[in-house]
């Protein structure tokens, strides 16, 4: 289990997602010259989400580059150059365009070091924006850490704060295998008070947010804040315990069993589809080790299993909000 | 009916310079050694393959490469040893064209320890780093998009490594293969892509998967040179795979070669044959080592003694490796976690 930020220097500033994840880049871009980074609209332009503002003019067109509109052909070219020894960061403009540049990263770079009975390293991070709130619909607002949990090989982190944002995209463009790194699209606001400097935060470890003693709630991205705010709702009349797992896989499982063994309640919060999500997977591995030590059934508040739709009054009713968390907090307490 | 095949060799003459005109005896020779080790590996493959069969075991798909010899042997002549190679499925010929071990592979063909891949990988995932063979294929058109990969980090490493990638013409109907010239070609970088049409994606003729003639004539959609060669004549498939080599090597990006060929089994072991008779017959007479081998014996540059002795040492390291892969053990099961990650 991690610790809580820590000082690592003295001064602080207020820091918002994307200046957190250009920092990350560029601090690693400086330290390794095997970093690159491509993708579409991120050379000269900075990328539609400004993530590589400044970096093709610091580092040169053959580290930073656009590449044409063409998600398999980057993802081919981020597996090809980690198998020849660079650490190739991949731009996906959101996470929805998984579906043009499946093979190469499914079938391809998550298996290529299994396949290949170990002889290769494939350390390439894609990085994309995920979840729903803004009123993209069906195309661009998907959460789709399951599929990619479902493809053995890939890594997938998907922080919460501007803290761990930087902290573990740096960790995940340092790691040797396959990171999927997702932000929340709905976090681009958030603004933390951070130190300057550089630090890292490892893969696979949860993060305690706040501690509580009658439900643990776990929940990550988007609603691991959305959970903060929730138990702080609902603190005169229950004490609830965020775990944030930051990285689904590998998953800090230990870190949550921890926190049932002392609750005794589980609610797991994610905005993609209930059906067949992480939320049941962390509650199969806990009902198999806890059963005997659960005070009630453990519940997965998930998103509908539904296309994420485009009026916000559809789009809300598809994915969990404040009062859902509030009232499934209350449910599973109450058992 | 069999198509005439098109001769693009001179396409880019300032190149013609560069190119051993084929009268290199040593180098034909070792063009014909190459070749014979890989007819007789298929030839022995398929006859473990189909005692396992018959002894009730499912020994894997196959895919074999008799009948496509000279592109392999043909286009890896001219690369050097630390260039790229992606394959296919049908890519044992590939993997022994760029210098990948007869014993190792045979290995891996047959899931043991010892195998290339360690037994994980199988015919379809054949890989050797060290000798930049990046892998044959599982997925058709899987290997395309990652062969950018590799020419750009020679690009950024300005080590002049080029990459090959083979594919079928079934794989040029892939959205994958389109991706891949285009970008290729926007960037320049040095990467052959090298299409064996021998005419049927498994059972599909290509009439099927391409309007054209050719399917070198998809280059000109992505601005890049496509050329079409004789795939049963090794030295026009060497010619021309130098010419697009050079081309890449001097920085000025990728060209499309068309190999027409024929392979001289079905798709692979379980799809019995559906090809014209005539049409195959036609193809078969076309045997490209065959060819070589009049070439060779016609020109006065070896006899038939001297052949015979090539084929015999090749059938002799054959049965070694054969005997080093009944001799290997399976991989530990108890392993089988601990290649996921790094």
């Amino acid at each position: 289990m991690g610790v809580a930020q820590k000082d690592v220097a003295l001064s602080k500033r207020r820091l918002k997602l994307i200046k957190a994840l250009n920092e990350a880049i560029d601090e690693e871009m400086a330290r390794d010259d095997k970093v690159c980074l491509f993708g579409e609209d991120i050379g000269a332009f900075g990328g539609v989400w400004a993530l590589s503002s400044g970096l093709q003019k610091k580092y040169g067109k053959h580290r930073v580059f656009d590449t044409p509109l063409s998600e398999s052909a980057i993802l081919g070219t981020a597996v090809g150059a980690a198998m020849a020894g660079l650490r190739p960061i991949a731009e996906l403009q959101y996470i929805d365009f998984l579906t043009q540049c499946m093979d190469p990263l499914f079938n391809q770079g998550a298996k290529l070091r299994f396949m290949s009975g170990g002889q290769f390293k494939v350390p390439i991070t894609v990085v994309a924006p995920c979840g729903a709130g803004t009123s993209e619909a069906a195309h661009h607002s998907q959460s789709l850490e399951a599929w990619l949990l479902n493809a053995p090989g890939l890594k997938v982190v998907m922080p919460s704060s501007i803290y761990d944002l930087k902290g573990l995209l740096k960790s995940a463009i340092r790691d040797d295998n396959p990171v999927i790194f997702l932000w929340h699209k709905a976090m681009y606001d958030l603004e933390e008070e951070v130190s300057e400097g550089e630090w890292t935060v490892p893969l696979g470890e949860a993060l305690v947010r706040r501690a509580g003693n009658d439900i643990t709630v776990v929940a990550f991205s988007l609603m691991a804040v959305r959970a903060l705010q929730a138990a702080e709702e609902v603190s005169a009349r229950i004490s609830v315990e965020v775990v944030d797992p930051r990285t689904l896989k590998p998953l800090d499982i230990e870190a949550i069993r921890t926190s049932v063994r002392k609750t005794g309640r589980l609610l797991v919060v994610h905005e993609s589809p209930t059906c067949c999500g992480v939320g049941g997977d962390i509650v199969r591995q806990i009902v198999e080790s806890e059963f005997k030590g659960l005070k009630s059934a453990p519940k997965v508040l998930g998103g509908a299993d539904l296309p994420i739709p485009f009026a916000k009054s559809l789009e809300s009713a598809c994915v969990p909000q404040l009062k859902d968390i509030v009232r499934q907090i209350e449910s599973v307490v109450q058992g | 009916m069999k198509q005439q095949v098109r001769d693009d060799r001179d396409f880019q003459s300032k190149d013609l310079e560069d190119i051993d005109s084929g009268t290199n005896i040593s180098l034909m020779l070792e063009l014909y050694r190459n070749m014979v080790r890989i007819r007789h590996f298929e030839l022995k493959v398929i006859e473990i393959f189909a005692a396992r069969m018959k002894a009730g075991d499912f020994p894997g798909a196959l895919h074999t490469y008799d009948g496509q010899e000279a592109i392999a042997a043909g286009v890896c002549s001219v690369l050097r040893p630390d260039d790229f190679v992606f394959s296919t499925h049908r890519g044992h010929g590939h993997a022994l064209a760029k210098g990948l071990d007869l014993k190792q592979v045979m290995a891996e063909l047959n899931g043991r320890a010892t195998g290339v891949s360690r037994g994980y990988g199988g015919s379809m995932h054949l890989y050797d780093r060290e000798k930049g063979f990046m892998g044959t294929n599982g997925i058709v058109g899987g290997g395309l998009p990652l062969s950018l990969g590799t020419a750009y980090a020679s690009v950024i490493q300005g080590n002049g490594r080029v990459t090959v990638c083979f594919f079928g013409e079934g794989g040029s109907a892939q959205g994958s293969f389109h991706e891949s010239l285009n970008m290729a070609s926007v960037m320049k970088w040095p990467v052959v892509y090298v299409c064996e049409n021998n005419f049927y994606a498994a059972t599909t003729h290509v009439s099927v998967n391409c309007p054209l003639e050719n399917i070198a004539d998809r280059a000109a959609a992505h601005g890049i040179p496509g050329v079409v060669a004789n795939g049963n004549d090794v030295l026009a498939v060497r010619e021309t795979a130098q010419a697009a080599v050079s081309r890449a090597r001097r920085g000025e990006g990728p060209t499309l070669i068309e190999c027409k060929t024929y392979r001289h089994k079905p798709h692979c072991m379980v799809i019995p044959e559906h090809r014209p008779r005539k049409e195959m017959k036609e193809w078969l007479s076309e045997d490209p080592i065959l060819m070589l081998s009049a070439k060779l014996t016609a020109q006065g540059y070896a006899t038939e003694e001297e052949l015979k002795a090539i084929e015999n040492r090749e059938l002799e390291l054959l049965d070694e490796a054969v005997s080093f892969m009944q001799n290997s053990p399976f991989p530990d099961p108890a392993t089988v976690g601990n290649t996921l990650w790094a």
